[in-house]
């Protein structure tokens, strides 16, 4: 590499770029390769000359000036880790949250910030695409429990950023965002990658900041990790503008603090955890429904204390999975859209659901006129306006999942007599098994090869997944005993999650787990590219792609819904995704025939470093039991015909 | 490979949808468990929610943004400084059954620079202000009329009279049509502003609040 800002080839000209790549104009105008040549201690002059002349050349006029100010106003800052900056306070900030990793992509405005990162010991990983980023750092949040660091430049960097975020909203993913922005007097007058970053975040995450001090940015950085951490977690934004960044600071932010106005209650109101309790102990027909605020709140040694105590059977939702292990006598798995016959049944017939933690989604309720109809519902949540929101509580208890779960334990006064029902769902249990028809002369099941992955691998071993058939086989056939070892995109529904989540979760997983991304030829193709990134940091994940050359839930549901017209849901052909997969410098694997699961997945998880096993499945398989899109839940269907 | 193909597995089994058990109970559309035999409505109702928030840039765009994602429907919205320097209120008008009320004071209170939030008794101190245009060929009868609703004409010219009218929401929607007589060419309304009655707090402000 040399020191001298590379000439701008063919590549890196956005005008150049064809119209209907997206993905690659998007990466070239945040200035990768006008940033990766030049050392980050350069005088960082040189590179803003470079910045500037790109933007000359291929922008409006107005882009010029922007960057030639900021030129202008760059201090003396020698990157040596003293508070000089905006941007010093604001990766000092982070260091006092005690951040180990951050993901991202550099450019233009978000350079001061990385500038500032030199010295700093927290280890930066640069993906491939800025969502890939986004991904990653929710996945680290899930995995560690502390807030994911995602960084990207302004303009197309931070929309990159938005799907993931939007991701990490629906799951109340913890994740902090730090986006560039073009100076503050260029705010407004369409400059050279600017966007309305907190106009277009707003919806999106928990809470977003643009910081307009230099002396307050890493306050609000602080702040922006506080909230993404407390309460009900979330993703959060800061908009940190060039001038900003590059302005003078000196004071050390602190600790992250809460704001005052954000005081999210701890215990239940003791009377109403009283009434709950007494319900609960006089139920016939018990259900616990653990949520993701289950894991979330690291609550799930207390839930399987007061199940077992009280003998309640417990369901979960899918952010659950994991939250109450799957091989106990209590769990009936995962409910709703995909869930098991047994965990329906038991949602539908129950006449006291305690739901902890859950925000009662359309997946997990199907038609809410049907969802446990005959229960008194007892719910527990963090944030007061998932009470009664798709489904009215009879007994709303907000506050902390394990705190009032602790406040329910000590006011159960008797267990509910519940024998017969434990009975009743034990024999659900046995009348419905998950099970999958596998002739040996037919094309490999997926099922197999979860279950396959699953025996190969330790109890601890952390899934990742994208988004479709792949996922639900990898959820329903793995068998799920720990806590956040299940990582997917269950409420946003976003194809590509699975593999950049391999990354993060790689990151935040102890040395010796192991980390497994389930995929689907569909989402693989949508976010393969952080293939590259896994190679460069010798990341070791095994990513298994269920291939059948199709969006098979599409498929499938246009099968049941759409006449068997499969518009655009089929691929007359795909990559092969060992080839690939080598290609990028992972390790590349093919699965065709049943004989050889074993053997290549050995190899393939026992290869340290990335590999990707290309398994071609059978491509009739669907996905079964289903309950139709607000449909009864009790009503599940085994088969297409019970639609 | 000895795994699944050797227990010979037909693949998912168990009752069909007809032959398993069912609730007796039903829930109505908003998720409220309902007797069987009766169908409960929640019809909308206008009601006013006011927020006291701090001052900060986005703050009005929070808020109408998260009514329009949540479809809450807002009928008017009013906001502007308080004796607090760096709080404004917001006044809102909603017509919504009840859950959807309930629902818009929770999120409007999860949005960071909100305060507190309050619906506001069924009978608030409430005042709305209205300017009309109204075409000026009968200024006299124009001049009545306002005097009638204890109004201001604040402009008249040889084509146009344009007045100020003070009151509840039903005054100004009697007052706009009185003077649809005269034929209106413009109007211009501010929103109803409120405060609850008596001693009663609009909204709960401590010390670190002012």
């Amino acid at each position: 590499m040399s020191g001298e800002p590379k000439p701008a080839s063919p590549g890196t000209d956005p005008a150049e770029a064809a119209p209907s790549d997206a993905d690659t104009a998007t990466t070239d105008t945040t200035d990768s390769d006008t940033t990766e040549v030049a050392p980050p201690d350069a005088d960082t002059g040189e590179t803003e000359t470079a910045e500037s002349a790109t933007a000359a050349a291929h922008t409006a006029e107005t882009a010029a000036p922007a960057a030639d100010e900021t030129d202008a106003t760059e201090p003396a800052d020698d990157g040596t880790g003293e508070i000089e900056t905006g941007a010093d306070a604001v990766v000092c900030a982070l260091e006092n949250a005690g951040v180990e990793h951050l993901f991202g992509v550099q450019g233009g405005a978000i350079m001061p910030v990385y500038d500032a990162l030199y010295h700093s010991e927290m280890a930066h990983v640069t993906m491939a695409h800025e969502q890939g980023a986004a991904h990653a750092a929710d996945a680290y949040g899930v995995v560690s429990g502390a807030p994911g660091v995602c960084m990207a430049t302004s303009g197309p960097g931070a929309t990159n950023l938005v799907t993931g975020l939007a991701d990490a909203n629906m799951d109340s993913d913890p994740v902090v965002a730090l986006t560039g922005q073009v100076p503050t007097d260029f705010v407004g007058s369409d400059a050279f990658q600017e966007t309305d970053t907190i106009g277009v975040t707003g919806p999106v995450t928990k809470a977003n900041f643009f910081a307009d001090d230099a002396d307050d940015v890493g306050t609000d950085v602080g702040t922006a990790f506080a909230l993404a951490a407390g309460g009900r977690q979330g993703p959060t934004l800061v908009d940190l503008p060039k001038d900003v960044t590059n302005g003078d600071a000196s004071e050390d932010p602190g600790e992250p603090r809460t704001p005052s106005t954000h005081d999210p209650p701890e215990t239940a109101a003791p009377d109403a955890v009283a009434a709950a309790a007494a319900v609960l102990a006089a139920a016939d027909r018990p259900v616990i429904l653990a949520g993701g605020g289950v894991v979330k709140a690291d609550a799930t040694a207390t839930l399987r204390a007061f199940a077992t105590e009280h003998g309640i059977p417990v369901v979960t939702t899918m952010p659950a999975v994991g939250a109450f292990r799957e091989d106990h006598d209590l769990a009936l798995e995962m409910a709703g859209m995909h869930g098991t016959g047994y965990a329906n049944m038991a949602v539908t017939m129950t006449d006291c659901l305690l739901a902890v933690g859950t925000r009662f989604d359309d997946r997990l309720t199907g038609g809410v006129e049907t969802f446990a109809p005959d229960a008194a519902i007892v719910h527990v949540d963090i944030d007061p306006a998932e009470i009664s929101k798709n489904v009215e509580a009879d007994h709303p208890l907000v506050g902390d999942a394990g705190a009032v779960l602790d406040q329910l334990a000590a006011a159960m006064a008797t267990s509910p007599d519940a024998a017969a029902w434990r009975e009743q769902c034990r024999q659900w249990k046995q009348e419905y098994p998950l099970e999958y028809a596998a002739p040996a002369d037919e094309p490999v099941k997926p099922q197999y090869v979860v279950e396959a992955v699953d025996d190969a691998t330790a109890d601890d071993t952390i899934v990742t997944t994208g988004v479709g058939q792949h996922q639900m086989w990898a959820c329903q056939y793995w068998t799920y005993t720990e806590p956040r070892t299940w990582v997917s995109s269950h409420g946003l529904g976003t194809m590509g999650y699975g593999v950049p989540a391999a990354i993060g979760a790689r990151l935040a997983a102890e040395d010796d787990q192991d980390v497994v991304c389930f995929d689907g030829d569909g989402s693989f193709l949508m976010t393969c590219q952080e293939l590259s990134v896994a190679v460069r940091e010798n990341v070791d994940v095994t990513v298994v792609v269920l291939n059948n050359a199709a969006i098979g839930m599409v498929r499938q549901w246009q099968d049941a819904f759409f006449g068997e017209r499969h518009m655009a849901s089929e691929y007359p052909w795909v990559p092969d995704f060992d080839t690939l997969a080598e290609a990028f410098g992972a390790r590349g694997f093919r699965i065709e025939r049943y004989e050889e699961v074993e053997a290549v997945l050995d190899e393939a998880l026992s290869y340290d470093g990335p590999s990707v096993v290309d398994a071609h499945i059978d491509p009739d398989e669907n996905v079964y039991p289903m309950v139709p899109s607000g449909g009864d839940n009790g009503l599940f269907a085994l088969a297409e015909e019970q639609l | 490979m000895s795994r699944n193909l050797d227990r010979r597995r037909d693949g998912l089994a168990g009752p069909e949808p007809g032959e398993r058990d069912r609730p007796v109970g039903r829930r109505n559309a908003d998720g409220i468990r309902v007797d069987p035999d009766v169908e409960v409505e929640h019809d909308p109702r206008r009601t006013i929610i006011s927020a006291y928030v701090r001052d900060e840039p986005g703050v009005l765009a929070g808020v109408s943004g998260l009514f329009h994602r949540r479809q809450f429907n807002i009928e008017s919205l009013t906001v502007g400084p308080t004796q607090n320097e760096g709080y404004s209120r917001i006044t809102l008008v909603v017509e919504e059954p009840d859950p959807g009320i309930d629902q818009a004071k929770k999120q409007l209170g999860k949005l960071l620079p909100v305060v507190h939030v309050r619906e506001l008794d069924a009978d608030p101190v409430a005042r709305e202000l209205v300017i009309l245009k109204v075409n000026g060929e009968a200024p006299d009868e124009v001049h009545a009329i306002t005097e009638m609703y204890d109004g201001e004409t604040l402009d008249a010219g040889p084509e146009t009279i344009t007045v100020r009218i003070t009151g509840d929401e039903g005054k100004i929607d009697d007052a706009i049509d009185a003077y649809g007589q005269f034929g209106i060419r413009e109007i211009a309304r501010t929103g109803q502003a409120a405060l609850a009655r008596g001693a009663a707090e609009t909204a709960r402000v401590d010390e670190s609040h002012t």
